[in-house]
């Protein structure tokens, strides 16, 4: 049998609560808020508390999706990289990169996030870069 | 202390009395919930005090009944305070945990943190380390109680605003296990709606703790708005003392009054 508690920092937003995750046999089955972490104190948001499960979630995407005729449809990444190119090309070409916005998110690492704040402004030419964990 | 606990833990695992022994250990410079088994070294084993006694407790038991759930026929060790030893006798007595399949090391509680608890049995039942520290009587329940009856009812009301709705106070509770939780059960509280409704939501889970409640006091501390959790659950318990003489987890196999099914006289 294999039981452990894994420290980690909450992914949902920029606070950076720490806590265990409980994994029994490779599968996690609990959140565990950190006594010890300054930054929570062994306290966590509902959303923290619930990190475990969207882990292993159905619902998580695993391909990309793009809107056809009103109704998403999982694409390979060869398509969807280049439909995104093109629409990129072509709104900047007509208004500008300030026509442009982007949303990352909190569940990539620092360095995906560094590198798409830098596509934003020294490729694209917007300022307009955001991520759902500013709080 | 943590050296006899050590040395009773490496016996039990050594003589393979025990699969594992949930206690505490020091990673990453953090205190953790920790599994030891056989060949893990001991080294990093703490007893849960940082900077005072105490302060990085965790319901163990809990994450126990988890394992066992896993591993229904091996026996565990378990690190136990006087709360923990009263959590595993309730606990038991619900069929959460098989008491054939848990060891108990138990640890007895400073005086400190028997004031800070205002605990009324600070140990275990049985305990390898520490001292006995007195009982503690509790204040913090007659401190409200002596309020007029307006000035009590706002004094919780103004608490119960705080509420931030995470449920932590029952995903940290070790006697908190049931499949269907009455706090996600739409009827009573509604599901979706922040802030919870008050007192209703946090009436509705004291009335849960009723015969239920070990006063770990681990709600308390994990409430984000620091809500005096512990004191709502001591009056539960106050009053299941004074109604019933029922003490939780204190007196050894005997079952909650509302756990209880007696013949009643004349019915079947």
């Amino acid at each position: 049998m294999d039981y452990r508690t894994v420290l980690t920092t909450c992914t949902y937003c920029g606070c950076g609560c720490n806590f265990y995750l409980e994994v029994l046999d490779g599968e996690p089955i609990g959140t565990i808020p950190c006594k010890t972490s300054p930054v929570n104190e062994g306290k966590l948001c509902i959303k923290g508390w619930n990190v475990h499960e969207f882990i292993r979630n159905e619902k998580r995407l695993t391909t990309p999706l793009i809107r056809k005729n009103g109704v998403l449809e999982e694409v390979g990444w060869d398509e969807a990289l280049d439909f995104t190119v093109s629409k990129l090309k072509e709104i900047t070409d007509r208004n500008g990169g300030d026509a442009i916005g982007f949303l990352t998110s909190a569940k990539v690492t620092n360095e995906e996030n560094y590198l798409l704040q830098k596509f934003a402004r020294a490729a694209v030419g917007t300022n307009s870069v955001d991520h759902c964990a500013r709080l | 202390m943590i050296e006899t606990v050590k040395d009773t833990v490496r016996q039990l695992l050594e003589t393979d009395e025990i699969k594992g022994f949930l206690g505490l250990a020091e990673k990453h410079g953090h205190v953790a919930p920790h599994l030891f088994q056989q060949g893990d070294s001991l080294d990093n084993m703490v007893l849960g005090d940082r900077k005072r006694p105490g302060d990085s407790r965790y319901p163990l038991n809990k994450y126990l009944i988890n394992i066992h759930r896993a591993y229904p026929e091996e026996v565990f060790g378990v690190l136990v305070r006087g709360c923990d030893d009263r959590g595993l006798q309730t606990l038991y007595t619900w069929n959460q945990l098989d008491p054939k399949k848990v060891v108990t090391v138990g640890i007895a509680c400073p005086q400190e943190l028997a004031e800070a608890c205002e605990c009324a049995e600070p140990f275990p039942d049985t305990f390898v380390a520490g001292e006995k520290a007195e009982p503690v009587k509790n204040n913090s329940v007659a401190e409200v109680d002596a309020l007029v009856l307006s000035e009590k009812f706002s004094y919780w009301m103004d608490e119960f605003v705080k509420c931030i709705k995470c449920y932590g106070c029952s995903n940290i509770c070790p006697m908190c296990f049931c499949n269907d939780c009455s706090l996600k059960c739409d009827d009573l509280v509604k599901r979706g709606e922040l802030p919870p409704e008050i007192p209703v939501f946090h009436h509705t889970r004291a009335m849960h703790m009723v015969g239920r409640c070990i006063d770990c006091g681990l709600c308390e501390e994990a409430c984000p708005s620091n809500i005096p959790l512990r004191t709502l659950y001591k009056k539960v318990n106050s009053i299941m003392e004074e109604q019933f003489d029922f003490k939780t987890g204190v007196q050894r196999g005997k079952r909650s009054p509302l756990n209880t099914i007696e013949a009643v006289e004349g019915k079947e």
